[in-house]
């Protein structure tokens, strides 16, 4: 396996290679068509080059583990905003998630919500593509406007238009308090009235998820300031008092968990299939999930209904089927865009699918065009996006 | 500013041109006579001018097709042009380009709140999205200077940004979807109403990217509901070095403000003279801008001016109410407009590492006795973004040149501290020859071949962005 140390190392690796690279960081997220390539892992490309908390921008290599960041933040009392999932769970896989990692699967977790994605809160790259030139986009601070944004491009991109060398953030300062609110016994269009009610409000929730099943709640968490975040607790409680019975988790530690397991979808760990699908709350909890029925025993929402987990053990490639249709269909998805994207399946069945949501003629054409342009030989994580 | 020289074979298609674009507009939606083009010559960076062959007005998507599809037949570039308020010289045209206008295109298509959207025509000034929501409880974000004149299109072009978005973000973080039409007429779906679409990030791509890529004729927007409350204090200070420092504290404190405005001397100075709004005279002035319930506010208030104080300010006025929080803004609200009154100022707008402030003032008044102007520099501390004003007279010869290179200097100490040329005005023709101070070859290579892939003949808005010799051989093509 090639594992560079620097930058240039991984440009000359690149450049050199004569035939396709199976690109990655840590290993802990294998999404997208199984690639047949030479390895090419980044985790000794790893360190914090810069991070300046009162500007509130970090700087770090792209094997960098996210675990070590998320350290460095703390100790200044600063996060990744965006709450990164950890796939390790849901994937049951090994190894240690790198910050590169992040940005080439735009991994963003239930905050993303109310603050942005990783995409959002990314505001540099340097990579090399796939002739082997060093590039960079966008920089370390805030506010760049100069030139096209290739930052977006990247990040999302799965390493098929470069491989990731650097990545600076903004990162955000850490609330001193959070609650979550709970509302029991709430399904279908109640949960989504009680997170629309919720996201619609100004008393900032910043995760607001539903789980369905035996004990169906929907969970709607505040940070903050203390004085604020009691305020707002008591304001959205008499907003959804009419909804059913509300019950407040206090305690830093079980709100850490709680959100954790959340992020990280620990309720469909045991599923062999899992799908991840990005429609319009409403779209998603009036129109997708009833036209499933049946298909929909094993979710979980997030992002006030605009995100929807779904597992199942059986059936996969048909259920694949119908979901990435179903998302193309003005009639269940009037707002257009989203996707349905497989997240977790064997390898046979990764193979044998789109495993990312097919396109749209013209966007297509683009996309083809960009990789085309950025990797001419075709050798970077070839296939994986389809 | 150098502009490729016409081309003499499309000067000589217009009147074919024309009589084919008049074909599928309705009457009067071409404008070709040459007194009536001259109104399409500039946008706000008014020192540039030039009238364009014709512009267009065209009132739907598939009108803009039509021209676009006639044009890239033709091989006629295109200009788009949003409400033509660009500093940068986004919208300028050529003498052998068409005018692409999108002010018929204003209405809203859709509001959806309970799913936080709202699906607009582009040519829609950016004041007025807000205003279709605002009685129901609702905004939109992102708030440029110029955003009662402004049109969504041009927000889109240059991912324009504004005073509040240390909270909210800029364009990019609110902008859903888009419908663009290519340069061949092609019309495409890229994102949606949902938080994000599947495959590589087109959208992000597309924004700020200068109207290079496609004409944007519908966006859907990201609304939130609006706040509360809002209110600012006012703090001034005898040193650069230490507001710098209050701005570092305050957010190293986990406050997040929505607003962190800094202004210095030569600024507090001229708008003091002109709008009197009681600044105290020192070297340095912040205004911070919180957001939330009544109580809510004091609480991130009280913080905030307990670590003013630490600081030995030499003013410190909190907000109690409306009227005090007017005359907290009247002063910053008129800073441009109190430049303006002294002298023809040009505005820059480079962004640097907040740490990095100190220095770049210091620098920036050296270099002001260096080049002979004077020099004001209104700043959006909470994110790097600088304003400096430089002062010169457009009548005396040879001051707007002076200016221009003060100006590229300042620009360049930007890049040299870490920052960049550009932070929410975009590169147009203003910036396009400082763009290999920030960038190597490759890097400009790099997103020029993103040009080629959705405008292989490089006709939508020529001579933007990329210096022309690093483009030549692809405009050539």
């Amino acid at each position: 396996m090639m594992k560079p140390k620097t930058e240039a190392e991984l440009a000359d690796m690149v450049g050199a290679a004569s035939g396709p690279l199976h690109v990655f960081g840590g290993g802990t997220r294998p999404i997208g068509h199984p690639v047949t390539g030479a390895a090419l892992g980044l985790s000794d490309m790893s360190g914090i080059v810069d991070y300046e908390p009162g500007a509130l921008t970090l700087v770090a290599k792209a094997g960098t583990p996210v675990a070590g960041i998320e350290a460095a933040l703390a100790g200044e009392g600063q996060r990744l905003a965006f709450e990164p999932m950890d796939h390790r769970v849901l994937l049951g896989t090994s190894g240690t998630p790198t910050i590169g990692g992040v940005v080439a699967a735009n991994v963003s977790g239930p905050r993303r919500v109310a603050v942005g994605a990783a995409r959002d809160f990314l505001l540099g790259v340097r990579f090399v593509d796939g002739r082997g030139r060093v590039l960079k986009n966008g920089g370390r601070v805030m506010k760049n406007v100069t030139g096209y944004d290739l930052v977006k491009l990247l990040a999302g991109s799965h390493g098929t238009l470069g491989v990731l060398s650097e990545v600076s953030f903004k990162v955000l300062p850490t609330p001193e308090a959070v609650r979550t609110l709970v509302l029991h016994g709430v399904t279908g269009r109640d949960a989504l009235d009680a997170m629309t009610r919720a996201i619609t409000s100004p008393f900032e929730v910043s995760g607001a998820a539903h789980l369905p099943g035996d004990d169906p709640r929907v969970l709607l968490r505040i940070e903050g300031f203390a004085g604020s975040v009691a305020y707002r607790v008591d304001r959205l409680k008499a907003l959804l008092a009419d909804l059913g019975e509300i019950s407040v988790i206090d305690t830093p530690e079980e709100n850490a968990a709680l959100w954790r397991a959340i992020r990280d979808v620990e309720a469909l760990k045991d599923r062999a299939a899992v799908w991840r699908i990005s429609m319009t709350p409403g779209a998603m909890m009036t129109g997708l999930l009833p036209a499933l029925g049946d298909d929909a025993r094993h979710v979980q929402l997030d992002w006030a209904g605009g995100l929807c987990w779904l597992g199942a053990d059986t059936g996969a490639a048909e259920l694949h089927g119908r979901l990435q249709a179903l998302v193309a269909d003005r009639d269940v998805n009037a707002g257009g865009g989203g996707h349905a994207t497989l997240i977790k399946g064997d390898e046979a069945l990764r193979a044998s699918v789109p495993v990312f949501q097919p396109q749209p003629a013209p966007i297509a054409a683009l996309s083809e065009g960009l990789r085309d342009r950025f990797d001419p030989r075709g050798i970077l994580n070839p296939g994986l996006m389809g | 500013m150098e502009m490729p020289a016409p081309n003499p074979r499309v000067l000589s298609l217009k009147p074919r041109l024309v009589e084919r674009l008049q074909a599928v507009l309705p009457a009067g939606a071409v404008i070709h006579d040459e007194a009536e083009t001259r109104a399409y010559e500039c946008d706000a960076l008014t020192a540039y001018a030039c009238p364009p062959l014709c512009a267009v007005l065209p009132a739907t998507t598939q009108e803009v097709s039509d021209v676009l599809r006639i044009c890239h037949e033709m091989g006629v570039p295109v200009v788009p042009r949003g409400a033509g308020t660009s500093l940068a010289g986004g919208a300028l045209p050529t003498a052998d380009s068409v005018i692409l206008g999108v002010a018929r295109m204003n209405a809203v298509l859709e509001t959806d709140y309970d799913n936080r959207f709202i699906r607009v025509q582009t040519g829609r000034t950016n004041l007025s999205v807000t205003g279709a929501v605002e009685a129901d409880g609702f905004f939109y974000a992102p708030d440029p200077s110029s955003q009662l004149a402004c049109a969504i299109a041009g927000n889109i072009a240059m991912n324009s940004g504004g005073a509040h978005c240390l909270k909210y973000g800029v364009t990019t973080n609110n902008l859903l979807g888009v419908t663009m039409v290519m340069m061949d007429g092609t019309v495409a779906e890229i994102g949606g109403a949902c938080m994000d679409a599947g495959g590589y990030d087109l959208l992000g791509l597309v924004c700020g990217s200068e109207g290079q890529l496609g004409v944007v004729t519908e966006a859907t927007l990201r609304i939130l509901p609006k706040p509360e409350g809002a209110r600012p204090v006012l703090m001034g200070y005898d040193s650069n070095e230490v507001a710098g420092q209050v701005v570092s504290d305050i957010i190293k404190a986990g406050v997040l403000p929505v607003a962190i405005e800094f202004m210095d001397r030569p600024c507090i100075r001229a708008t003091e003279a002109f709008a009197k709004a009681g600044y105290p005279d020192c070297e340095a002035l912040l205004i911070v801008e919180v957001e939330g319930s009544d109580a809510e506010i004091d609480e991130q208030l009280g913080l905030i001016t307990q670590i003013a104080r630490r600081h030995n300010p030499v003013e410190l006025r909190e907000s109690t109410g409306p009227e005090e929080s007017a005359r907290i803004w009247l002063g910053r609200k008129s800073a441009f407009g109190a430049m303006g009154q002294i002298n023809d100022y040009m505005c820059l707008d480079g962004t640097i590492p907040v740490s990095q402030l100190p220095y770049v003032l210091r620098r920036i008044g050296e270099m002001s006795k260096e080049y002979g102007l004077d020099v004001g520099n209104v700043f959006h501390a909470g994110d790097g973004n600088m304003h400096p004003l430089i002062l010169f007279d457009a009548n005396k010869p040879g001051d707007l040149e002076l200016c221009e290179a003060f100006g590229a200097d300042i620009l360049r100490l930007c890049v040299e501290v870490g920052g960049c040329l550009t932070g929410e005005h975009g590169v147009g023709i203003e910036k396009r020859d400082l763009m290999v101070d920030q960038f190597g070859p490759d890097d400009l290579d790099i997103q020029m071949a993103v040009k080629d892939v959705f405008d292989p003949k490089w006709l939508l808005n020529p001579a933007k962005v990329f210096p022309l010799q690093a483009s030549q051989t692809r405009r050539a093509a």
